[in-house]
């Protein structure tokens, strides 16, 4: 009905999330952010130069060539498992099976390409155990969204029950080797440094591409498109760092393959949750369930939907887990995997009130927990200390959220 | 002003458990009209939205919709006939920004299933300044930083962009100050110059004697009778809602203009 409106749009002045007009407005919106409670990455990015700092001036390894590929191979599962548990918690919700859905998801792969009589291909075998995951989601999120049981009790059954099934499957004590080559590759295989700089210039031509089409796209649609200093400046900001990591790489085995694949699942979840409306749906299922409910988004389908993600995300990472073990055992997906997968997620800053977080917080706060635990584990320190250093962190993540949710709820209204 | 009316309610009743919150309830609203809804608390006005926006199913009586039979089953039911509602509540996310907001469950998508967020900012801007909402800054503003009048006017805004005909408003100047007030009151007015049938709840008698055409009145469930505000007072309508008092003598015929 506003049709016959004029397109110019002087009365409305430029957008602030996405199209600041000068470095300056950048800046300042950013600086309004921070004050209005909204504090991004920024403890984050604080924090992680603080265990650079501390770590690197304690053992020389940690700050190497060979312990940064270390941490990429090291942290890959957390961060695939980190990603599902990201999109649970925005709903506002919580998903405490994925530990050991993430082993059954092992246990799958594993025996399915034993070389035995009902071996199979390594496709297939992953396949499988990513089915597996989406059907554990699909059951545990249908109880959870049509029955109405607390997703809490529900995953914390499944958390034991997907532990007594990894039990029963590899039975007492035991132990499958992996001799698969396909399988063991996922987390083994480095790339040559010719392919580690193509993918980075790949990398930066889809930074750069994507950026220029939103900008024509807001051009031609008549709004402000911001200002092109700010996209240059974080286009450069982006390349710098992508050549960074793909340099030291390659000073060493080089980029890794599992490196590759869990940047490929951050760019597609990052496109699912902000570029596609199930993404959007699902922000605001977390964010106003009623609300959402009104405008006819159907949030049943959108919360067993996210169980299914975040399992089948935990079978990935189950399997980017095998293989980095060459073996499942009685203990896959078990020890600290799902608190670390969880806190990951928190101490990236996806809020755990639901509405709130991103998915590369699941990359930045796998970053955090397992540089910490690597940096631990260089300097000799036992296991209690590493605990107790990571429940700081998370403590201190918890907090911040809580802090910033009360502060952003009293500049709000 | 038109023969029939786009809404027309008949005999519906609709109880939770015990609680018979509507009980054979007649209503209608008119294109180019503000029918104002009023009654005590608990009289069943919300239910009675909620039952044309397909959010509770009634129990008994018929919807029409331009003199057709309807069966409203959930909003997208409401929308698809151009039934918008504004809850009292608003029901916007916080967490999501004017635009988001504006499209929530009606997004709009180009070939690669990707959100076309460019044209549905430009049509959110065009529909804010076509209802002349000049208190929004951004339309890429977080609803959870706006003030009440403003998150009003985005919910409203929100109702009408959708060619809607009919557009409910429960009690939308609630919770607002004299000048936030007299802006949604405005709007109101504006949507029906614009022929849209306009349903108000409110308990200011005051404001719907400014703003409406039409009232009914109902209590405890049912309704008391429809008053055409010209013909009516501010008494008769209290007498109405406190006591149930119809009207003595009324033609239940067309409005005076
Ligand atoms: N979802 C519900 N469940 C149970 N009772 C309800 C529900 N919604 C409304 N009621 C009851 O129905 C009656 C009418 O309520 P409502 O329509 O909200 O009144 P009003 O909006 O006129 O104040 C009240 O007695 C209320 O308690
Ligand atoms: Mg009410």
């Amino acid at each position: 009905m506003s049709d016959a409106a004029p397109t110019a749009s002087d009365s409305i002045p430029a957008a602030r999330t996405d199209a600041p007009q000068s470095v300056g407005a950048a800046i300042r919106d950013f600086w309004n952010g921070l004050r209005a409670g909204d504090l991004g990455s920024l403890p984050i990015i604080f924090g992680l130069l603080v265990i650079v700092v501390i770590f690197s001036s304690k053992n020389e390894n940690f700050l190497t060539a060979g312990n940064f590929v270390n941490l990429m191979v090291q942290m890959a599962g957390v961060t695939t498992i980190a990603i599902g548990v990201v999109f649970v918690l925005l709903l506002g919700e919580i998903d405490l099976s994925v530990g050991f859905v993430s082993g059954v998801a092992g246990v799958t792969v594993a025996k399915l390409v034993l070389p035995d009589a009902n071996q199979t291909s390594a496709f297939v075998a992953i396949a499988a155990a990513l089915v597996v995951g989406a059907a554990i989601g699909l059951l545990q999120g249908t109880i959870v969204a049509k029955i109405g049981v607390p997703s809490f009790v529900v995953t914390l059954a499944g958390l034991l029950a997907w532990q007594g099934v990894v039990l029963l499957a590899i039975g007492e004590g035991g132990t499958i080797v992996i001799q698969d080559q396909r399988i063991l590759d996922i987390a083994n295989r480095f790339l040559s440094d010719r392919a580690g700089w193509l993918l980075a210039a790949l990398a930066i031509a889809l930074y750069a591409g994507t950026k220029l089409l939103g900008i024509l796209g807001r051009r031609r649609a008549g709004l402000p498109s911001g200002s092109l200093a700010v996209v240059g400046a974080k286009l450069v900001a982006f390349a710098a760092a992508i050549l960074a990591v793909v340099a030291v790489s390659n000073r060493d085995r080089g980029f890794p393959l599992v490196g590759v694949i869990v940047a490929a699942l951050l760019v597609f979840w990052t496109y699912v949750a902000k570029r596609t409306a199930f993404g959007r749906h699902v922000y605001a299922v977390g964010g106003n369930a009623e609300a959402a409910r009104r405008s006819g988004i159907n949030v049943d389908r959108v919360r067993i939907a996210v169980f299914m993600l975040c399992s089948a995300m935990a079978a990935f990472g189950g399997i980017i887990l095998a293989s980095r073990l060459f073996s499942v055992d009685t203990n896959a997906g078990g020890g600290t995997l799902l608190l670390d997968a969880i806190a990951a997620a928190v101490i990236g800053g996806t809020s755990l009130f639901g509405g709130r977080g991103e998915v590369k917080s699941a990359l930045l706060g796998a970053l955090v927990i397992v540089s910490v635990a690597n940096g631990m584990g260089l300097l000799g320190l036992s296991a209690g200390l590493q605990f107790l250093v990571t429940g700081l962190i998370l403590l201190a993540a918890v907090t911040v959220d809580s802090l910033s949710r009360k502060r952003l709820a009293a500049v709000g209204r | 002003m038109t023969d029939s009316p786009i809404l027309a309610l008949r005999g519906v009743s609709k109880s939770f458990g015990q609680v018979h919150a509507l009980s054979q309830v007649d209503f209608h609203a008119d294109a180019g009209e503000v029918m104002a809804l009023v009654g005590d608390n608990g009289a069943g006005k919300s239910t009675l939205i909620k039952s044309i926006a397909g959010i509770h199913p009634i129990d008994e009586g018929e919807i029409l919709f331009e003199g057709r039979p309807v069966s409203i089953g959930g909003p997208k039911d409401a929308g698809r006939l151009g039934i918008e509602v504004v809850y009292q509540d608003l029901a916007l996310c916080d967490n999501l920004d004017v635009v988001q907001n504006m499209y929530l469950g009606r997004e709009l998508r180009d070939r690669l299933w990707r959100l076309d967020e460019a044209t549905m900012e430009q049509r959110t801007r065009e529909t804010l300044r076509g209802l002349s909402v000049t208190t929004i800054r951004t339309p890429r503003q977080l609803v959870a930083g706006l003030s009440g009048g403003q998150r009003q006017s985005v919910a409203v805004a929100r109702a009408v962009m959708w060619n809607s005909r009919v557009v409910i408003l429960d009690e939308p100047t609630a919770a607002l100050g004299v000048a936030q007030t007299r802006q949604v009151l405005d709007l109101v007015r504006r949507l029906a110059e614009q022929g849209l049938a306009v349903v108000l709840i409110s308990h200011n008698l005051h404001d719907i004697f400014e703003v409406a055409d039409r009232i009914t009145v109902l209590r405890l469930g049912r309704s008391v009778g429809e008053y055409a505000v010209a013909e009516t007072t501010q008494q008769e309508i209290v007498q109405a809602i406190t006591a149930g008092i119809p009207a003595a003598a009324r033609s239940n015929g067309e409005a005076p203009v």
